[in-house]
């Protein structure tokens, strides 16, 4: 792989600090992990599996006591880069109000490219352009205590946007919210990862939004457990949830009609694909020939059927 | 023994530009014994509805009484049944203050004015049942446990009153699945064991479903739906998208595999249920 | 229970005060105050009043405003004009028990009442006109002069740009946490000034220790949006005195001069 396609690059790193009574921990323990421009990770764990400490790595809030992390070619125990660090990769954290720093929304978001020194006009454009990819733009004017959890995380979004970063790392920016505030954090970072190219770093203990990731990292007791995409992490129902994570409804069902011998399919991760293994495995004679859906078929061609069905259920 | 709200309004800023009316004419009574989901998105009234249950805010119009008596009234009797209405609010941990656990928990019960050895075994009683050995923990600082476990002396701490009903305001937030795990194990044992009718507030339908008997969703002020979970998950799915709350997952691919043509039961509130009514599918009744 | 306060709240807008410079409004706003305790007659006061009400029409921000501003405050004002009504020499013109009110009293009563309200309103268009971030650039603009004699000027503006920021929050905190205790029995109303002193640390405590708690995690927000202090800053909204501000501090000016003017006269 070529360097310069490398966002960040984690090498033999721990990070070990001295608690009160003066013991040694190793938050995190000789973790290796590679992160290409573009992609879209997430990183879950439990609470304290050392996910959160491994993000601060990547803003040089913290620095390795092991080995090293490159982010943007730039060794993080360098001080002369810490700032050009920054710039490039963003940080959102968990609780919405404590990063947001003034009383309006547009002052807010052009806190960062203030401090950057950039041009007043400049910074102007920046931030109408800010708001308006996370659309927050006819908040602008408002203050940010009137706004919902969501909406103050987009704002945290912006803010990190118009420093024009080319990495975001979101530090469980979810965990605080309610559904509503998920799905608009969510959609909203997968929009800056595809239309803007932004690599995204999204750390997260909700497995729903762990599943629309590129890939998958595990944390657990401060070391990485295993890293994959989406499907080779959640078709291991049982290690996840001993490790005290939560699954796709979809994977479930289907690990435990498997551990009955009812072979439906090893990797399946949502409910399409569950109907599929169903169809296609012993149950499927039981299931689909019943007097119930025999009914519908004489309505309905059956080939129309079920293209009606998927194009519901896909939306 | 029950709650009654009696056709209850609320407004903020009476007579000020900022009046805001929050509730519009709510009437709901909880039995005791029952374990109530309260469900809404942000904004439909929750928590100003539940602030009502033991006297934080007292209706503009309307009268809600605990078991029998009006509480918003200034006797005895009345402070005596708010009391009777545990709250553990969201983030309860950051209400904590005292030096030691012990001394935290027992906030609660030397407030209601009882003898040292009553609040004594109060304390005692309430670590036990949110799993928090006396010995070890009632002499440390609150302030050095993790976050699940600062949740649960929170919890111990409204516990301690001994509330015949316990109002909890998205218990599992911020938790992660074990911690939540943890949480709704102890709020079902108060429930089960104790005897104390449950009001859970939560944007987690997944959780409302396992638990609760009986489901009320509030949108824009107003009950629009009162009824037992199942039959409002399967039932009255249109209604429910209508004011923005989700359905539960399970209950989610059951119906994809019903849209689907698979010949599956869609009553169920867990994983467990679902794998039986696959196994048990085509021959359940319609 | 604590959320109709509007002390340093701002109405965004786009009025002649709105447009006006947060420097030229704070140096305005001082020469009026200074003003608006030089007048002493009937003229003087009506030019005062007719000043303060030309310059609410000019924010064109809502009248009821103006109360919400003075509501809060009416205590203090009321107050003051009792001490000047009771205490005040002059012809006696009534008179019960040791209570005696005089002319002059009741004179200096509402002279004391008017100059408060005038001075709340005046310096409430000031801060319902001007965004926080803009009226701390400008207090940090004027302040820059003297940061050679040791006044950090940028790190003043900071701290109040924060303070602003969260008292919103901090008052909806202590809102949650008192409901919190008083579900626990706690009770802040009733009881002796040490008793109810005492009462107050269940919600002090928690209130400390969540502000602690967000400094901490705002100190870390702000270092990783590459807040390295004041120097090298620039600003989206780079302060710049345009036409207005002349003619809003020369408006005010004429005002004082005329007031002096009466003063002087003895009017």
């Amino acid at each position: 792989m070529n360097e310069k396609d490398i966002m960040i690059d984690v090498n033999h790193m721990s990070h070990i600090y001295t608690d009160e009574n003066g013991n040694d921990v190793r938050a995190l323990d000789d973790v290796n992990l590679s992160i290409k421009r573009g992609e879209f990770v997430c990183i879950i764990g439990t609470n304290g599996s050392g996910k959160s400490t491994l993000a601060k790595h990547f803003n040089v809030l913290l620095q390795p006591s092991e080995g090293h992390v490159n982010v943007c070619g730039f060794d993080t125990r360098d001080e002369a880069h810490i700032w050009d660090i920054r710039q490039h990769v963003g940080m959102v954290f968990q609780n919405p109000d404590n990063q947001i720093v003034a009383a309006v929304v547009e002052e807010d978001v052009a806190f960062g490219p203030e401090n950057l020194g950039i041009p007043s006009d400049e910074i102007r454009k920046r931030v109408d352009a800010a708001l308006e990819a996370v659309n927050m733009t006819e908040y602008r004017e408002h203050g940010p205590h009137l706004l919902s959890g969501g909406q103050k995380q987009r704002i945290a979004i912006a803010g990190v946007l118009a420093m024009k970063p080319d990495c975001i790392v979101l530090d469980e920016p979810t965990a605080m919210l309610d559904p509503k505030g998920r799905r608009e954090v969510l959609e909203t970072v997968h929009k800056l990862n595809k239309e803007e190219g932004i690599t995204i770093v999204f750390i997260t203990h909700f497995m729903e939004e762990a599943v629309t990731a590129d890939r998958v990292v595990v944390m657990k007791n401060g070391v990485k457990l295993h890293d994959g995409t989406p499907r080779e992490i959640f078709s291991h129902v049982d290690t996840l949830k001993e490790l005290g994570l939560d699954v796709p409804v979809a994977s479930e069902i289907a690990f435990k009609l498997n551990a009955k011998g009812y072979e439906v399919g090893n990797s399946i991760i949502n409910n399409e694909e569950l109907a599929e293994g169903l169809k296609g495995s012993k149950l499927a004679d039981q299931l689909v020939n019943s007097n119930h859906v025999a009914a519908k078929v004489e309505e309905v061609p059956a080939s129309e059927l079920t293209t009606d069905a998927r194009g519901e259920g896909s939306h | 023994m029950a709650i009654v709200l009696d056709n209850i309004t609320y407004t903020y800023g009476m007579g000020t530009p900022f009046e805001k009316t929050a509730l519009h004419g709510i009437s709901l009574t909880i039995e005791n014994g029952e374990f109530l989901g309260v469900i809404g998105h942000t904004g439909s009234g929750k928590s100003t509805f539940v602030q009502h249950l033991n006297g934080l805010l007292h209706p503009t119009t309307g009268t809600v009484t605990v078991n029998g008596v009006d509480i918003s009234a200034s006797t005895e009797e009345a402070k005596k049944m708010r009391h009777k209405v545990g709250m553990v609010f969201q983030y309860p941990e950051h209400q904590l203050f005292e030096e030691t656990i012990a001394e935290d928990i027992a906030f609660g019960p030397k407030n209601l004015g009882l003898s040292a050895d009553e609040v004594d075994e109060r304390v005692r009683d309430a670590m036990k049942f949110v799993g928090l050995d006396y010995n070890t923990y009632a002499e440390r600082s609150p302030f050095h446990l993790s976050g699940g476990q600062m949740r649960r002396v929170a919890i111990a701490g409204v516990v301690a009153m001994n509330p015949d009903f316990l109002v909890l305001d998205e218990p599992s937030a911020g938790l992660d699945p074990f911690g939540r795990e943890e949480i709704f194990e102890e709020i079902i044992r108060l429930h089960k064991e104790k005897g104390i009718t449950v009001i859970l507030v939560s944007h987690n339908m997944e959780d409302i479903s396992r638990m609760a008997s009986r489901l009320v969703v509030l949108d824009k002020g107003r009950i629009v739906l009162d009824g037992e979970p199942m039959d409002i998950f399967n039932n009255h799915r249109d209604a429910l998208q209508a004011v923005g709350v989700d359905v539960p997952p399970v209950s989610v691919t059951m119906e994809y595999l019903r849209e689907q043509g698979l010949d599956v039961s869609n009553r169920v509130l867990s994983v467990d249920d679902a794998v039986q009514a696959i196994l048990e599918g085509g021959s359940h009744v319609k | 229970m604590l959320n109709n306060i509007t002390i340093g709240q701002y109405f965004p807008g786009n009025s002649f005060l709105h447009r006006m410079d947060p420097r030229a409004k704070i140096i305005a706003t001082t020469i009026f105050v200074v003003a608006i305790f030089l007048a002493d007659s009937p003229l003087a006061y009506g030019i005062v009043g007719g000043f303060t009400i030309f310059a609410m029409l000019l924010s064109r921000l809502p009248l009821r405003l103006m109360w919400t501003a003075i509501k809060p405050l009416w205590i203090i004002i009321v107050f003051t004009m009792g001490i000047h009504i009771f205490t005040t020499p002059g012809n006696t013109i009534f008179q019960w028990g040791i209570i005696n009110i005089t002319d002059h009293g009741v004179a200096m009563g509402l002279q004391m009442a008017a100059r408060l309200i005038f001075l709340i309103l005046f310096s409430s268009l000031l801060t319902y006109t001007t965004s926080p971030i803009r009226l701390t650039d400008g207090i940090e603009h004027l302040l820059n002069p003297f940061r050679r004699i040791g006044v950090p000027a940028h790190e003043l503006a900071m701290m109040m740009t924060i303070a602003l920021r969260f008292i919103p929050t901090l008052l909806d905190e202590t809102d949650r946490i008192m409901k919190a205790q008083s579900a626990r029995g706690a009770d802040f109303v009733t009881g002796s000034i040490i008793q109810r002193a005492k009462n107050m640390v269940p919600l002090l405590v928690p209130l400390f220790i969540s502000a602690f708690r967000r400094a901490d995690e705002l100190a870390i927000a702000m270092e990783a949006r590459c807040y390295r202090g004041g120097v090298n800053r620039t600003r989206m909204k780079e302060l710049q005195v345009t036409y207005v501000d002349y003619i809003g501090v020369g408006a005010v000016i004429l005002v004082t001069v005329v007031l002096i003017a009466l003063w002087w006269l003895g009017l």
